[in-house]
């Protein structure tokens, strides 16, 4: 079996483990020493600071809205995209990944031109119509649900092309309607491609920032998430804080991947 | 990884006499045509998806465009902004070809190399992915700032631009081309060895040029997310003009001081090289595709 010599192996091995200590581990590990080095302290009183928890609040709840308005559509259009056929379809697909290479910076100037009070489209009209975009909640959540658009459905197709439409098409012709043979066939076979696409939109929405810090206008108490708040505390001298929250930014985003990681090879046996 | 059953079914298929059959029997009957009610989610995905990005992503251009083709042009030529696009583009670009190499041989690691704590390397090469851009700056400024336990400090360098899109751009090229050099037949190397192949020649002949599509596609991802890269940036490299400043800060530069047009004139130039570099990948795939059906 083995071609290649124990030494270049040992080589490629330890030249790939240290890269990827240098880079990732040893300075990812550094935070989590940061935050504990006077025990539970900074932790601690970073959670009983009004402000840090109400970010925390708002980036959960924006998280939550992103990640569902994301797997609504992301399953919708899923399905649309591998089982139906209709003009345009190629192009749709290839727009839909868009969101993954535009730079954070101009998804937020994109929003400000559409639907701030200053731009030339929907803004005016908004703005009349009584409903804020920029500096408030509803724009944080249309950024974040922006840079998180493809990822559930990037994992959901090719698990739908993978399973193809012959037990739909028993049970319809058993006389089962659509609602019944998304919920008792499709869903139980895409389950676990679309926990996974969850769990990365999770991630990715907790962790947003760019997009965020300019729809939002960061203040404080009002529309500051969490990663927002780390930058100022930073930029403040509140290093403590800082530190402490990007600990649990990193927690959550390292247990989501961790998750992922261990879900990964569940899905590929799980039918 | 299940992938050593997959030569089980390919002598089934008699060499070069029968039609060409698929390999695998396809359960799918392929896409139909759109009822009623497909309709209906259709137009409401579409119309979602044109509220959240395309129509925002069109502003952006039509903005550019009001401002004509002059102030296109003194917004891009202005030294600073002509800087920053310099910095990010050479910054990205070589980081793409640091990726191109160590991501293929820590796929290839993963892949060939089966010791203990591989499970672990799977985790910390996702951490860049999933941990938010600005934890990713403080996290690398932790090792590399002023305040580095090694005494190693890139902060307010144009080394920490390097530094930075390394780090988040790291899972690309590792992520594409893993699952190809898993699935690549091992058999053909295994001839070429058996025929006196030296090791080296198996790899330059066989293995890369299989891998190549794959590199490819990584790197056009990898590129594409350094050009765009803002997060990681903020608190390591000290966003100083001419320096240290990238083309996401300087839209965001003339964002605050009101400037929507330029800002517009720099970010259509983003978005453009975005699209290329994803109509690129587009076709990569389409290749990397294709090489694995035949």
């Amino acid at each position: 079996m083995a071609r290649t010599s124990p030494w270049v192996r040992l080589t490629l091995r330890t030249v790939v483990i240290v890269y990827l200590v240098l880079l990732v581990g040893w300075p990812v590990s550094l935070v989590v020493r940061a935050t504990f080095t006077d025990g539970l302290t900074a932790l601690r009183d970073a959670l009983t600071d009004p402000t840090v928890v109400f970010s925390l609040k708002l980036t959960v709840s924006v998280a939550l809205q992103a990640t569902l308005l994301n797997t609504v559509f992301g399953v919708g259009i899923s399905l649309l995209l591998v089982r139906t056929d209709f003009r345009g379809k190629r192009l749709l697909s290839a727009l839909i990944d868009l969101p993954l290479s535009v730079s954070p910076v101009v998804v937020g100037l994109a929003i400000v031109l559409a639907y701030g009070p200053r731009g030339d489209w929907f803004g005016p009209w908004l703005t009349g119509a009584g409903v804020d975009v920029l500096f408030a909640p509803l724009g944080i959540v249309l950024a974040t649900a922006f840079v998180s658009l493809p990822l559930v459905v990037r994992e959901v197709v090719p698990v739908l092309e993978e399973i193809g439409t012959d037990e739909v098409q028993a049970a319809r012709s058993l006389g089962a309607n659509s609602l019944q043979t998304f919920w008792r066939i499709t869903l139980p076979s895409i389950r676990w491609a679309l926990v996974y696409g969850v769990v990365l939109t999770l991630a990715r929405s907790l962790g947003e920032f760019g997009a965020v810090k300019i729809v939002s206008g960061n203040l404080e108490g009002r529309t500051q998430t969490a990663t927002l708040l780390v930058e100022q505390r930073y930029h403040d001298f509140d290093h403590a804080t800082a530190y402490a929250v990007a600990f649990l930014l990193a927690a959550v985003s390292v247990a989501c991947i961790t998750l992922v990681t261990y879900l990964r090879p569940a899905h590929g046996n799980a039918r | 990884m299940t992938t050593t059953l997959a030569p089980a079914d390919a002598p089934a298929s008699p060499a070069g006499t029968a039609a060409p059959r698929p390999r695998r029997p396809r359960r799918s009957r392929g896409p139909r045509a759109l009822t009623p009610a497909s309709r209906v989610g259709l137009g409401v995905g579409v119309l979602w998806f044109s509220i959240l990005a395309l129509i925002p992503l069109v502003a952006v251009v039509v903005e550019t465009s009001q401002g004509g083709w002059d102030a296109f042009a003194r917004a891009l030529t202005t030294p600073q902004t002509a800087a920053a696009i310099r910095l990010t583009v050479l910054n990205a670009l070589g980081v793409t070809v640091l990726n191109a190499v160590m991501g293929t041989v820590i796929a290839w690691v993963l892949v060939r190399d089966p010791f203990p704590g591989r499970r672990i390397l799977e985790i910390v090469i996702d951490i860049p992915f999933a941990l938010p851009t600005i934890v990713a700056g403080l996290v690398l400024l932790t090792l590399y700032g002023p305040t580095s336990p090694v005494g190693v400090n890139v902060a307010n360098t144009q080394w920490s631009v390097t530094l930075a899109l390394a780090f988040v751009t790291l899972p690309f090229v590792v992520r594409t081309v893993q699952p190809v050099l898993a699935e690549l037949d091992r058999d053909v190397e295994e001839a070429a060895a058996s025929l006196g192949a030296r090791p080296f020649t198996v790899l330059r002949r066989i293995v890369l040029p299989a891998l190549v599509p794959a590199i490819a596609a990584g790197a056009s991802l990898s590129f594409a997310r350094g050009i765009s890269e803002y997060g990681s940036l903020v608190l390591l490299s000290g966003n100083l003009p001419m320096r240290t400043e990238v083309a996401s800060v300087r839209i965001l530069a003339y964002l605050e001081n009101g400037d929507q047009t330029s800002a517009a004139a720099v970010a259509t130039v983003l978005l453009g090289v975005s699209l290329v570099a994803l109509l690129t990948l587009d076709i990569l795939q389409r290749r990397v595709v294709n090489r694995g059906t035949h």
